[in-house]
């Protein structure tokens, strides 16, 4: 075994015999670069939140480190302007687009993939193709569509539009789970005289929890992230979402309040981060099912 | 019977569709032919529009702004793109390795493609600070540069520093998806080819990329629709700015139709996407074909 060849070495399985030395230097010095620069602006967001005005604006000193640190911002952030607003705007439109795409996404997948009715190849297709619409191309007619629907500077505008980009990606997702599912175990309730409701309901549904959660997550994450409908379609501070509300709101006038800038991105990361990390597997799993279908 | 059952599927089948092609319709397909019929007219905020023909395109393609959007929207597109597929790529050989904390690696390097985009650019905003860039700060402390760069005043200092902003984002999503794609090539073909000699390079070349195609082809596309459309990150950095050097096509027709309020304009310059995005799908669908029939249809 120690005659290995290098090539052999390389390979997938075999890596464990590889030296040491060497695999630090090609293997986890690079992985470390990764993880710094792919780490270090949410590290800089934290140590400018926490850092009093003096520290933050001067040269001298190691800025990586905060020498007093202080909790201003966030009450300046949470006292002094909207953000409390912006934060429960966000969960609001988050959750209800989420589960109005879900629910419709789950009927749509299970048409197109379990019922097979006439088209629906056709109708699978174009869902995929809705998915390749950008925003940046659809938010101009869309602002005239929720004015003239009396929908401006609502929530309800919002609520209303993210689905166009989250029932494509959940159907898409969603189709590929159903696929999954043994056909047989359908065609068993149908012959014991079960309707398409109990299907879906009984036997689809329960079956796919793991993929109802991850397009619930994706879903929700794309709609805390989304920016350019809650810029066009939103203008009153009271109806803004946290990406808008601290991109429009804080950065105002020539003095830019650093700290609270960062204290707003950060709190505004939070509740994404935190519900990210506790589906990571599905979320990956979800992530690269999705691409691979 | 037969019939009935396929009746009541077809019928089925529609109402189960229903509310999503109600929504879609209303907020998706309407709005797209709305968009490319305001694309010929002078509509303006608060005011219906003429039928202006291409009045609106032919302005555009002497607007020597519209014509730096292009170039940039271009540029942004071409080299993020090829940077978000080489360092996603080595990011994913990494991660491909037999290494320890393995799946903690894979849920941390993902956080940059999680946190919302506007949030994390704020981040950039800050990290590029004329006066206060910690960045210019380490280099001056290690002597590579005397004065503090001016990151987004110049403006293809700019250009580049929001290409490292985008890349940055951008890299988790191709390395976990190109990841995942490795992991599905069985270890045999490597066992296989090291017994033939092959050296890590020729194996990386004659096993890795060819198994890999179809699914680089599919990351890629996306990563370019993407690219080619964003506007989070322009609109928080620069806005456009300076002297209109990062303005790409999505956020001058921002510009143009909602703060400046020519809808038909803004309509028109977004219309004027498509054809780019139509390319790049196209290019990675017939790629794929052309895989597929050298493979004999099987690989699809």
């Amino acid at each position: 075994m120690s005659a290995v060849s290098p090539a052999a070495s390389e390979t997938v399985g075999m890596s464990y015999l590889e030296t040491r030395r060497r695999k630090l230097a090609v293997v986890y010095l690079p992985l470390a670069c990764f993880l710094f620069v792919l780490l270090f602006p949410f590290y800089w967001m934290g140590a400018t939140s926490i850092k009093p005005n003096g520290e933050l604006l001067s040269r001298e000193g190691n800025p990586f480190w905060v020498h007093s640190p202080t909790l201003d911002h966030f009450r300046k952030l949470l006292f002094e302007t909207a953000y409390t607003d912006w934060l429960w705007n966000t969960v609001i439109v988050s959750v209800v687009a989420t589960v109005i795409s879900l629910a419709f996404a789950v009927f749509a997948a299970y048409a197109i993939e379990r019922l097979r009715f006439r088209g629906s190849r056709q109708v699978g297709m174009s869902i995929f193709l809705a998915y390749l619409v950008p925003p940046s191309i659809l938010f101009i007619p869309l602002a005239t569509v929720v004015f003239n629907l009396g929908l401006f500077d609502t929530r309800l505008a919002l609520i209303l539009t993210y689905p166009t980009f989250l029932i494509p990606f959940c159907t898409w997702l969603l189709m590929g789970y159903f696929r999954s599912i043994p056909y047989e175990l359908e065609e068993c309730a149908l012959i014991d005289g079960a309707t398409r409701w109990q299907i879906l309901t009984k036997i689809i549904l329960p079956l796919s929890v793991p993929g109802l959660i991850s397009a619930g997550i994706f879903a929700f994450t794309l709609s805390w992230n989304e920016f350019i409908y809650a810029l066009t379609f939103v203008s009153s501070s009271e109806v803004k979402t946290v990406p808008v509300g601290v991109v429009t709101e804080l950065v105002e006038g020539d003095v830019y309040h650093w700290g609270s800038l960062m204290a707003g991105a950060l709190l505004g990361s939070l509740p994404v981060a935190f519900v990210y990390s506790f589906f990571v597997e599905h979320y990956v799993s979800g992530m690269t099912g999705s691409i691979k279908e | 019977m037969l019939e009935k059952l396929q009746n009541s599927r077809n019928a089925l089948g529609i109402v189960f569709m229903m509310p999503a092609a109600v929504l879609l319709l209303l907020f998706l397909t309407y709005p797209l032919g709305l968009g490319a019929w305001l694309g010929f007219t002078d509509a303006k905020i608060g005011r219906g529009g003429e039928w202006v023909g291409l009045d609106n395109y032919i302005f555009l393609w002497n607007d020597s702004v519209m014509r730096l959007a292009l170039f940039n929207t271009l540029f942004y597109t071409t080299v993020a793109s090829v940077l978000k597929f080489f360092l996603g790529l080595w990011l994913a050989l990494l991660l491909n390795r037999n290494l320890r904390f393995k799946s903690f690696f894979r849920a941390v390097i993902l956080l940059p493609y999680i946190v919302p985009t506007a949030l994390s650019a704020i981040a950039f905003w800050w990290l590029y600070d004329a006066q206060f860039s910690v960045i210019s700060w380490v280099l001056t402390r290690m002597g590579l540069i005397h004065g503090y760069i001016d990151f987004l005043g110049d403006p293809w200092n700019a250009r580049f520093s929001v290409i490292a902003a985008n890349v940055w984002r951008g890299v988790p999503f191709v390395a976990i998806t190109l990841l995942a794609g490795l992991q599905t090539i069985s270890p045999s073909f490597y066992e296989a080819s090291a017994i033939d000699g092959a050296t890590p390079w020729q194996q990386f070349r004659h096993v890795t990329l060819p198994l890999l195609t179809p699914i680089i082809a599919v990351v890629m596309t996306f990563s370019v629709l993407f690219t080619f459309t964003d506007f989070q990150l322009i609109y928080v950095i620069t806005r456009g700015g300076p002297l209109n050097a990062t303005h790409l096509m999505a956020t001058l027709s921002f510009q143009r139709a909602i703060p400046g309020g020519a809808l038909g304009e803004g309509a028109a310059i977004s219309i004027a996407m498509v054809p780019f995005l139509l390319a790049a799908i196209l290019v990675s669908y017939f790629g794929l074909q052309r895989r597929a029939w050298q493979q004999g249809g099987n690989d699809a």
